[in-house]
């Protein structure tokens, strides 16, 4: 029976259809954007459209392995008397959709693991004496609640999923018509969907001109665009359902633009006589790629702010690669409980009482037969003694505030950058993240946020100019707004100031000394109020009391830079973060 | 299982793996890269390439019957016998707990009819196979701690409900990750022979066979299969081929002389990156069918070698791999 129902004009909709008639093969959808009525009623829709019965498995943040992957149930367990396992989460979604709240804080082993159970359809649990793959195949709806750009869906994740919605923009999604009969043909017509190769082609070729690196993009896309064939009752891809395709799940990914002139040429290529005149008709004509529709509509759906930041890069392989990988790189390592693991020695560490119990209970009978007469009562033995395991080593980002002015002469610059340099090696030890401030002129600016990417650190800091009047107490605000942020992001910061003390110009930008030293006293004293570790480093040729006092309002130990070697510093900084 | 020679390109990846399967004794093989470039499938496709190895029947670490000293039942049995099978590729999955990992006492033997009877982990069933860890860089410390014991000394140690079980645990790590993810530790990365940078294909007409080619595989999963077993075959004689070729394949002075300037030139650590240079120019050359190992298999050999042992320079921006690529250039 064929159907030939239109696909809905709305993307939100469209993406909700699609969802429901192929929820395992798109992966998902990323919702981004904060809670509301909006957000309910397109999730309610999606449910809707669902097969009736369809698992509609939440995943509470913060979840842990064993409620993921399932174990041993410990009450069952003591009441039956033999082991009983219980399910995880995953295995429930099977047939169904995943959703995972607060999906911008989701941990890495977190995403990672629901991101294997994607990639291999099925749920390997190794666990609590347990050993079995048990087949799953879901579909993600991530909901993304987080407001700065490098909070967000864990990248493993969103690799791995085909659509991201603004949640804003689900204002205007339509009315729920009863399409779950619709769905469910369209569902038992999709296996017979045909895509043509050069729709392949078109497709992969959009995905290279957009910067998207992944194959899993393309497969995603085609995917797409098969369940939209489906839908329409069609048994085969066609370039309209390409082009939908490509701009659901390109879009979002876009880390450049495509360079006009090469598209040009490489079409050019492809077309045997290059005659301009003919070109109209050529790219009507069946052979020819229609990656230049699909481009189109690639480039129709890219967000505004994102058109604009890609066209200013000048060079966008680079972006591709160094800048964006950065800055989507984020720890969530936020010193919380992370698990348990079995442990002998408990100085020092929390027992895990269930966990201990857990571990103890199968082995209860056989205990009780070896000590006979100590019936009734728990046989509990060290080996049983499980901890809660705590983020091991909570993250450093080290806050690099320099002084750049004129009074740090061109000279004494180059040695306080000598001096960071030295102390990146270290930073690099300890796996720290770096950020770096400098401030000079009537301004501070925040040369790079936390990164790991060293030589980064080291490139900016090259590139640093020197020269101007002292911001100091700018400077220390900006370090003071950027400590808050790496607060935020679950790791502690360390304030390292490379200054000679000598501040002069104040917070509304006006010059005198006096004033500018009152400012970054009290910018000082903010930093301390809020706890912050800081360190200076007195930067002038002689020590002088007043970069001393301004350490002290900071509550930061001071190191004067003649003595300051970077074992020295380093030392400091470590038993500052301690 | 996607077939291992349906895999489009990326043919360092596949040569390192061929590599490790002809000569275990260089140690497994890391995969660092970008998403989606298809390595834990290469990494799950290599079990199907590997030749049958002989083991004791029922004998749960798959002793050798030549060799191996495996204190279980069916070793010690008199009777005991032997049969071919698949070496086994153990999937580590994140989430895994230790007692998983080592083995630990049946759960099901211990609360129903209280017996100690021990329940082997993936550590015996990786014996004399591989072990592979994907998103090596998530797995927990505790873990990765368990596994470099285990993996230093060849043996497994379990204590248990008064109850000790020592078996042989000599297992090649495989791993796969993304650096972005977090770096890995240095003693872990250390424990892999060789280590390959993935990186994405942007040939259209490579991502499109590869597209192609997932689409067939998910459609018929057998049919696939069966239409590149043939090619896998092949894949598979040439390993064992290599294998057998391997003693006869003589490093001469001047290899070995190349071999240790290289790694002084690079200030690789220790021996281990010396000896592993050589024993991969040695199955490369083993696995192309030649005749004795020149410069040219070094050359080939040394950026998978070494690229991972180099000291960290965390402000040189250029890779490992184009740090041994310039070395080699200017020694050969």
């Amino acid at each position: 029976m064929s159907n030939a129902a239109p696909l809905p004009s709305n993307d939100a909709d469209m993406i909700r259809l699609l969802l429901a008639i192929n929820p395992d093969g798109l992966g998902g959808v990323c919702l981004r954007g904060l809670s509301g009525p909006e957000r309910d009623a397109w999730v309610h829709g999606l449910i809707g459209a669902l097969p009736e019965g369809t698992p509609w498995i939440k995943v509470p943040i913060n979840v842990g392995q064993d409620r993921l992957l399932g174990g041993l149930d410990f009450a069952a367990t003591m009441a039956a008397g033999k082991p009983v396992f219980a399910k995880g989460l995953l295995e429930s979604a099977d047939t169904g959709v995943l959703n995972l709240a607060m999906a911008e804080r989701v941990d890495a082993a977190t995403a990672a693991i629901v991101a294997q159970a994607l990639d291999q359809r099925a749920v390997r649990v190794e666990r609590d004496g347990i050993a079995a793959t048990r087949p799953s195949r879901f579909g993600i709806v991530a909901f993304d609640e987080g407001l700065e750009d490098d909070e967000r869906l864990p990248d493993v994740l969103a690799e791995r999923i085909a659509f991201r919605l603004d949640a804003a923009s689900l204002a205007d999604a339509g009315e729920v018509a009863a399409i779950r009969d619709a769905v469910g043909r369209a569902r038992s017509r999709l296996p017979d969907v045909r895509t043509p190769s050069a729709i392949i082609e078109a497709l992969v070729a959009a995905a290279l001109s957009f910067g998207i690196d992944s194959v899993r993009a393309e497969l995603l896309a085609v995917e797409a665009a098969r369940t939209m064939a489906a839908w329409r009752g069609k048994s085969e891809v066609d370039e309209a359902a390409a082009a939908d395709a490509a701009r659901l799940v390109y879009a979002w990914r876009a880390t450049r633009l495509p360079a006009e002139a090469t598209d040009e040429e490489q079409r050019n290529d492809e077309d045997d006589p290059p005659d301009e005149q003919d070109d109209e008709t050529r790219s009507a004509g069946e052979d020819t790629l229609p990656d230049d529709v699909i481009v189109d509509a690639v480039r129709a759906a890219l967000p505004d702010g994102l058109l604009e930041a890609l066209a200013a890069d000048a060079s966008p392989r680079r972006a591709a690669s160094g800048g964006r990988s950065e800055s989507r790189t984020r720890s969530r390592r936020r010193g919380r409980p992370i698990g348990v693991k079995p442990s002998t020695d408990l100085a020092g560490s929390r027992l895990n009482l269930l966990a201990t119990l857990k571990a103890a209970a199968p082995w209860q009978t056989l205990r009780r037969r070896e000590t006979a007469g100590s019936s009734g009562r728990l046989a509990l033995r060290k080996e049983d003694l499980h901890v809660t395991r705590f983020e091991d080593n909570v993250e450093t980002a080290t806050i690099f505030l320099v002084d750049a002015s004129g009074s740090q002469a061109a000279q004494r610059l180059a040695e306080v950058k000598g001096a960071i340099e030295l102390l990146l090696a270290d930073c690099y030890v300890r796996r720290d993240h770096v950020a770096l401030i400098a401030f000079r002129r009537d301004e501070a600016e925040t040369l790079l946020p936390p990164t790991r990417a060293l030589a980064r650190v080291k490139r900016s800091l090259a590139a640093l100019p020197g020269g101007g009047a002292t911001p100091l107490a700018t400077g220390l605000d900006r370090a003071r707004d950027l400590a808050t942020s790496v607060t935020r992001h679950g790791r502690v910061p360390v304030i390292v100031l490379l200054t000679d003390g000598r501040a002069n110009v104040a917070r509304d930008g006006s010059t005198g000394a006096e004033a500018a030293s009152d400012d970054a006293l009290k910018a000082a004293r903010l930093l301390r109020a809020e706890g912050f570790r800081a360190l200076l480093v007195d930067t002038s040729r002689r020590p002088r009391p007043r970069a001393r006092e301004l350490a002290d309002a900071m509550g930061a130990s001071y190191v004067p830079l003649p003595f300051a070697d970077a074992a020295k510093i380093s030392a400091t900084v470590r038993s500052n973060v301690a | 299982m996607f077939p291992f020679s349906a895999i489009v390109g990326q043919d360092d990846m596949k040569q390192a793996l061929m590599i490790a399967a002809v000569d275990r004794s260089i140690g497994g093989v890391l995969l660092f890269g970008d998403r989606g470039t298809g390595k834990s499938t290469a990494i799950r496709a290599l079990a199907s390439l590997l030749p049958k190895m002989r083991a004791v029947t029922g004998c749960p670490y798959s002793a050798d019957p030549e060799v191996d000293h495996c204190h279980c039942d069916h070793c010690a049995s008199p009777k005991r016998k032997s049969r071919l099978v698949p070496v086994p590729v153990v999937d580590l999955p994140l989430g895994v707990t230790e007692d998983r990992v080592v083995g630990a006492l049946d759960i099901e033997r211990a609360l129903v009819h209280g017996e100690k009877a021990f329940d082997p982990g993936l550590l015996a069933r990786a014996n004399r196979g591989f072990l592979y860890i994907d998103e090596v860089n998530l797995l927990e410390d505790h873990i990765v701690d368990l596994l470099l014991d285990v993996a230093a000394s060849g043996e497994n140690l379990v204590e248990r409900e008064g109850l000790s079980i020592r078996h042989p645990a000599r297992f090649v790590l495989v791993g796969s990750g993304n650096p972005e993810e977090g770096e890995l530790r240095p003693q872990l990365i250390d424990r892999f022979g060789l280590a390959v940078e993935v990186v994405t294909s942007k040939d259209v007409k490579g991502r499109v066979e590869v597209i192609r080619r997932r689409d067939a595989y998910e459609r018929d999963p057998a049919g696939f299969a069966k239409k590149w077993s043939r090619a896998d075959g092949r894949l598979r004689r040439r390993i064992v081929k290599a294998r057998e070729r391997l003693d006869d394949l003589e490093l001469d002075d001047d290899i070995l002389a190349k071999s240790a300037e290289i790694c002084m030139a690079l200030g690789t650590d220790g021996s281990r990156g010396e000896l592993t240079l050589m024993r991969a120019a040695r199955a490369f050359a083993a696995l192309a069918g030649d005749e004795a190992v020149t410069l040219e298999h070094l050359r080939q050999v040394a950026p998978m070698a070494l690229s991972h042992r180099l000291r960290r320079d965390p402000l040189d921006e250029s890779s490992a791999g184009a740090r041994v690529a310039r070395v080699i250039e200017r020694l050969l």
